[in-house]
């Protein structure tokens, strides 16, 4: 390992470290621009210049690596000059706007212009200006403060996968933009606007809304998919201003969706601020103790599996586990988080489980995606799969309908038959599967969801057996698209005994079924419910609230501390950034009221008890941000595939819950990003 | 003076046929297999000791370039040859194109086996359409003879060689962005390390050398490097082809020998400057990038590498442009400011944002409308830009202005007043 001396203090490195890296490994601040740790190096900022001894000129620090014995000054007067030089050259044509850039307070222009730029300028000429472009709804621009360090342009290409971004032009006259006039129609768009050091690409909906030291920041968990990417919520007073992500290697690296990104003023729309109940046909505003005795009077008396609960898309692990508690303390067994009709066999975690664990797609070598399309269901996992796919000797097959994944995928047919093959041994990929060293098959929620999801559950279960298991590498792998379902699997919300949805309808029709509790469940059919007396707790006016006798107003889920499970089985803890609004309350405690009314009050006074039974429940809540990796077992139940293509879990990316159908900011990217013959049939 | 049975490049002027016959008659492709048989080493070895050193501008030993080639990579190795001329003053490789391709064609299959490599890439400048219709007979020619392709010249080695035109970017010149646009990319220079020895041309051991080098590789090998090495001077060693332009009576393109002093050059090739040698007011002795020299060096300056360092400017490419005093300098080079300006690639921050700044400096200082300060700005903001660039196009930009003003500063100075004095 080489041994570099950076500023008189020796260190030895990892072959291939840059310079760059070794200077921050010894805490020294190197400035640097167009330096991002999870793209390609370009050195063309010039920021990051450093002297070595021997060199006759600044090298750049970011593209060179270490070699043994090199010295490297990064505070000597050529290095200083040097920066100064190239912070001179930035900022003759930047506008200095910073009174009135969004980027002011955090911006890295602002920032190493106070350590070397100067306090007055040189430059006597114009300044170039640049055309603004359009970049859809989500990205302003204000190209006049390019500094052309093309970190938007190699997201666009190395982790987004699709070019929208380029350099145009040459020498002075470069440009940043997408080559033609078109919005930038990436799911990960939004992560340009972290990347850009400078103020070109901006937020759109926070446009001139906050400063960042207005800010109140609190780091959370993200829930607009499955895989409870790290997020960080900024607020301010009462409202979330925006959203960004945290790092977090094992998931989301520092990506995060443009749904995670932008869909919070959803938050502020459709809110459910104070209890309802129906009066004469009408629903009624009413004081939480009204709407709880009503609740009392309609349910005191009835048997315990008159009794259902279903839980929804965004439903936390403390609000589930309380609805069970209270379930269990009137005798019902019907507890459902398949909303959406899932039947697969739950009773295996390994069966509905992300075994192999996200951060390892980087070992991959052969992946195979069975009726799903990652790019809509979780947009960053599938940056994760091109990454890997970039880098070599990783090949992808898909058996269901052909998308555009943004890498090439050998496209086997979109017969779901196909699978039954593959798990006898009648198809060319299971030899492959078999002869590699990592496989690994990501099966979507959507090809479980259906009528044969059980057969389809065993044939994967079958492949998995044969051809994906080595040693402590398990390569099945179920990726949910919404994380209320891992998170209602792990607290067990699916008794053998209980009810299913399929039979909670029935039971609804014939009369046996005769109250409903619904958790945040947007996706029943409500009209299979008439007939029920129908609660329905959450945070918005989504589809089924309306349908609903009494409505609970609940906390979404930056205004409540919460637990959930993401599709690899691991559990996170969200934290309250702001408070629910009006009558709203944690979720929770909601419940945990209710059964001072109805039924047995339930022995929870802190959210502590709350967790603390929890991990009573499963292992995972005992070990917050890990994986437990779960046993590997045999599921589903054996039977006939249906031919019919796999269909994904949703075709419209942008409005897959209640918090993202109210948001506007996601209607519009839908208008204006989603092809027109998409938009029709989503 | 170079006697003429020293020629390399015999048909310079295009006055014999430059097909293959002509090109045989001439001595081209004789016992080329001959030369393949002494071995890939032994070739490296006469080359280095021949001391050419390479002809596109900086001047590196081509044979210690070679040597750089690794010897077991598993990887395909390539030979790039860079045929993007676009340096102002400079028209060398063109006519080595036009009128002797077989020579270049012939130093392709020496260079490709001396370095492993069975393909070869000319890379030609986009204007040059004759050139390229010349040469790529010339490569008809010779794959129709058996002379390169499968077996090449009968020596059992296979290389092919591949003419691809440019679109007349004159940053293609640089080896990476020439390397880069071969790949079908934007033409950008790339950071180094890693050379293109080690990760050239789709990631593989690839060398980039120029027209001239590889055109004078048969002969050398031929008449053997004591021949070549006993030219010149010592480490500035054989012939080059001098572009003398400019205010001279007879502007050419000639064969001389290196370290001839500039003056003979001038007298005896060009027909001296315009109005005699006391007319002389500046040359640039090396291609638009080299720093100009006054009349007093230029009095004395033999015409090599070192000498023209030593004086603060280079040999570069070997683009003498000769100004008389007629020449309003400070115009022309603003007008070089302008070139560099135009053909940045924007890439890198220092020469994207800086050539700008110097060209409009310039403008000024052609009319005179700046101050005496806006001079020793100017000259910091060149320093600022040399050396901190991905590629040498911001110290081609920088090197013009700073041989100005250390020449001719007070001419300068004298322009600013003037301004001034008619303003009052």
């Amino acid at each position: 390992m080489p041994t570099v001396v950076i500023d008189g203090v020796s260190l030895e490195v990892e072959p291939g470290t840059s310079i760059l890296q070794a200077c921050e490994q010894l805490g020294i601040e190197v400035p640097r621009f167009c330096y991002h740790d999870k793209l390609s190096v370009p050195a063309n900022c010039r920021m990051c210049l450093v002297q070595v001894k021997g060199a006759p000129k600044p090298v750049a620090s970011c593209a060179m690596a270490c070699a043994d014995k090199m010295e490297v000054l990064t505070g000597s007067e050529m290095v200083h000059k040097a920066r100064k030089g190239v912070m001179e050259f930035l900022l003759i044509n930047h506008p200095l706007d910073c009174p009135i850039c969004d980027q002011g307070g955090e911006c890295d222009l602002q920032d190493q212009a106070m350590a070397y730029g100067f306090d007055r300028s040189r430059f006597e000429e114009n300044k170039r200006a640049v055309v603004d472009k359009e970049l859809g709804p989500l990205i302003k621009t204000s190209m006049n403060r390019c500094i052309n360090c093309t970190r938007c342009v190699r997201f666009s290409e190395e982790v987004a996968g699709n070019s929208e971004m380029g350099q145009m032009f040459r020498g002075e006259h470069a440009e940043i933009g997408p080559y033609i006039e078109a919005a930038v129609s990436s799911e990960l768009s939004g992560n340009m606007i972290d990347v850009c050091p400078v103020g070109a690409l901006t937020s759109k909906p926070y446009a001139f809304k906050a400063r960042p030291w207005e800010l109140r920041k609190t780091e959370s968990v993200d829930v607009m998919d499955a895989l409870g990417s790290a997020i960080r919520v900024d607020a301010r007073g009462g409202e979330v201003m925006r959203i960004l992500p945290r790092l977090n290697e094992d998931i989301n690296e520092e990506w995060i969706s443009d749904r995670t990104r932008f869909a919070l003023d959803g938050l502020k729309r459709q809110r459910l601020d104070m209890p309802y109940i129906r009066v004469r046909g009408k629903l009624t505003p009413v004081s939480w103790d009204d709407a709880f005795r009503h609740m009392q009077e309609k349910l005191t008396g009835l048997r315990g599996d008159a009794i259902a609960g279903v839980t929804g898309d965004l439903a936390a692990a403390e609000e589930i586990l309380a609805l069970r508690r209270w379930l269990e303390t009137l005798g019902s067994q019907n507890m459902e988080c398949r909303q959406r009709g899932e039947t697969f066999d739950v009773s295996q975690p390994s069966g509905w489980t992300f075994n192999s664990t996200i951060a390892s797609i980087d070992q991959a070598d052969l992946i195979l995606l069975v009726g799903t399309n990652p790019r809509t269901e979780a947009a960053v996992l599938n940056a994760r799969i091109l990454k890997r796919v970039n880098s070599g000797n990783c090949e992808v097959a898909n058996i269901g309908t052909a998308y555009d994944l943004t890498y090439p995928a050998e496209q086997l047919g979109d017969v779901s038959t196909l699978l039954q093959q593959v798990a006898e041994g009648r198809h060319p990929i299971a030899d492959r599967l078999a002869a590699v060293k990592n496989p690994m098959m990501i099966v979507g929620i959507s090809a479980l969801a259906r009528k044969d999801g059980g057969a389809v559950h065993a044939a994967a279960s079958r492949i998995a057996q044969k051809y994906l298991m080595r040693g402590a590498w398990n390569g099945f792998n179920v990726l949910h698209a919404q994380i209320g379902l891992p998170t209602a699997l792990a607290v067990g919300f699916m008794p053998p005994a209980g009810r299913d949805i399929g039979k909670i309808y029935q039971g609804v029709a014939g009369g046996q079924v005769k109250a409903v509790y619904l958790l945040g469940a947007d996706e029943v059919d409500v009209e299979k419910l008439k007939g029920a007396f129908v609660i329905y707790q959450g945070h918005h006016g989504d589809r089924a609230a309306g349908h609903a006798d009494v409505i609970l107003p609940g906390a979404a889920y930056t205004e409540k501390n919460a637990t959930y499970v993401n599709t690899e089985g691991r559990a996170q803890h969200a934290r309250q950034a702001v408070f629910p609004p009006g009558e709203a309350r944690e979720d929770w405690k909601i419940i945990r009221a209710l059964s001072d009314y109805v039924g047995a009050p339930l022995n929870y006074t802190t959210i502590a008890d709350v967790r603390a039974d929890l991990a009573n429940v499963a292992p995972t809540f005992r070990h917050i941000g890990k994986i437990v990796a779960a046993e590997m077992a045999e599921f589903g139940t054996p039977g006939p595939i249906d031919p019919t293509p796999f269909q994904p879990a949703f075709a419209n990316f942008y409005q897959t819950n209640a918090i993202a159908r109210a948001s506007e900011t996601m209607a519009k990217c839908v208008v204006e990003l989603m092809p027109q013959a998409e938009r029709k049939a989503a | 003076m170079l006697k003429d049975s020293d020629r390399i490049f015999t048909n310079l002027y295009g006055f014999q046929d430059w097909g293959l016959a002509g090109a045989k008659a001439r001595g081209d492709w004789a016992g080329t297999k001959d030369l393949l048989a002494k071995g890939r080493d032994a070739i490296i070895e006469e080359v280095k000791a021949s001391g050419l050193r390479g002809r596109g501008g900086a001047g590196f030993s081509t044979g210690m370039k070679w040597s750089f080639m690794p010897k077991d990579s598993g990887k395909p190795h390539y030979l790039v040859v860079n045929a993007d001329e676009g340096e102002p003053g400079t028209c060398k490789d063109r006519d080595i194109l036009r009128h002797d391709p077989h020579k270049l064609i012939e130093g392709c299959l020496i260079a490709c086996y001396a370095i492993g490599a069975n393909a070869c890439y000319i890379y030609v400048r986009g204007e040059f359409a004759g050139e390229c219709s010349n040469l790529q007979r010339a490569i008809d020619e010779a794959y129709a003879a058996g002379l390169i392709g499968k077996n090449a010249c009968g020596s059992g080695f296979d290389c092919d060689v591949y003419l691809h035109r440019g679109m007349g970017a004159y940053i293609c010149g640089e080896e990476t962005a020439l390397i880069e646009s071969l790949e079908g990319k934007k033409g950008q220079p790339r950071n180094k390390p890693p050379f293109p020895a080690g990760s050239g041309l789709y990631s593989c051991p690839t060398t980039v050398n120029n027209v001239e080098s590889i055109a004078v590789v048969p002969t050398i090998l031929r008449r053997g490097p004591a021949w070549f090495a006993g030219l010149g001077r010592e480490k500035n060693t054989g012939t080059k082809i001098f572009c003398i332009s400019g205010h001279v009576n007879k502007p050419c393109n000639v064969e001389e020998e290196m370290g001839i002093p500039l003056r003979d050059l001038i007298e005896k090739h060009a027909g001296g400057v315009r109005g005699g040698w006391d007319n002389i007011l500046a040359v640039i002795p090396g291609g638009s990038s080299t720093p100009m020299i006054p009349k007093e060096i230029c009095d004395t300056v033999l015409m090599d590498f070192d000498s023209l360092r030593a004086v603060q400017s280079g040999l570069g490419t070997a683009g003498v442009i000769v100004m008389d005093k007629s020449t309003d300098l400070i115009k022309a080079i603003a007008r070089l400011a302008k070139f560099y300006m135009h053909e940045s690639c924007g890439q890198c921050t220092p020469c994207r944002e800086g050539t700008g700044w110097l060209w409009r400096v310039m403008e000024r200082f052609v009319t005179g409308n700046a101050e005496s300060k806006d001079i020793d700005n100017l000259l910091d903001v060149t320093k600022e830009i040399e050396g901190h660039t991905i590629c040498a196009l911001g110290d081609a930009a920088a090197w013009p202005i700073q041989g100005l003003i250390r020449h001719f500063r007070p001419e300068i100075e004298k322009r600013l007043r003037g301004r001034v004095t008619v303003a009052a």
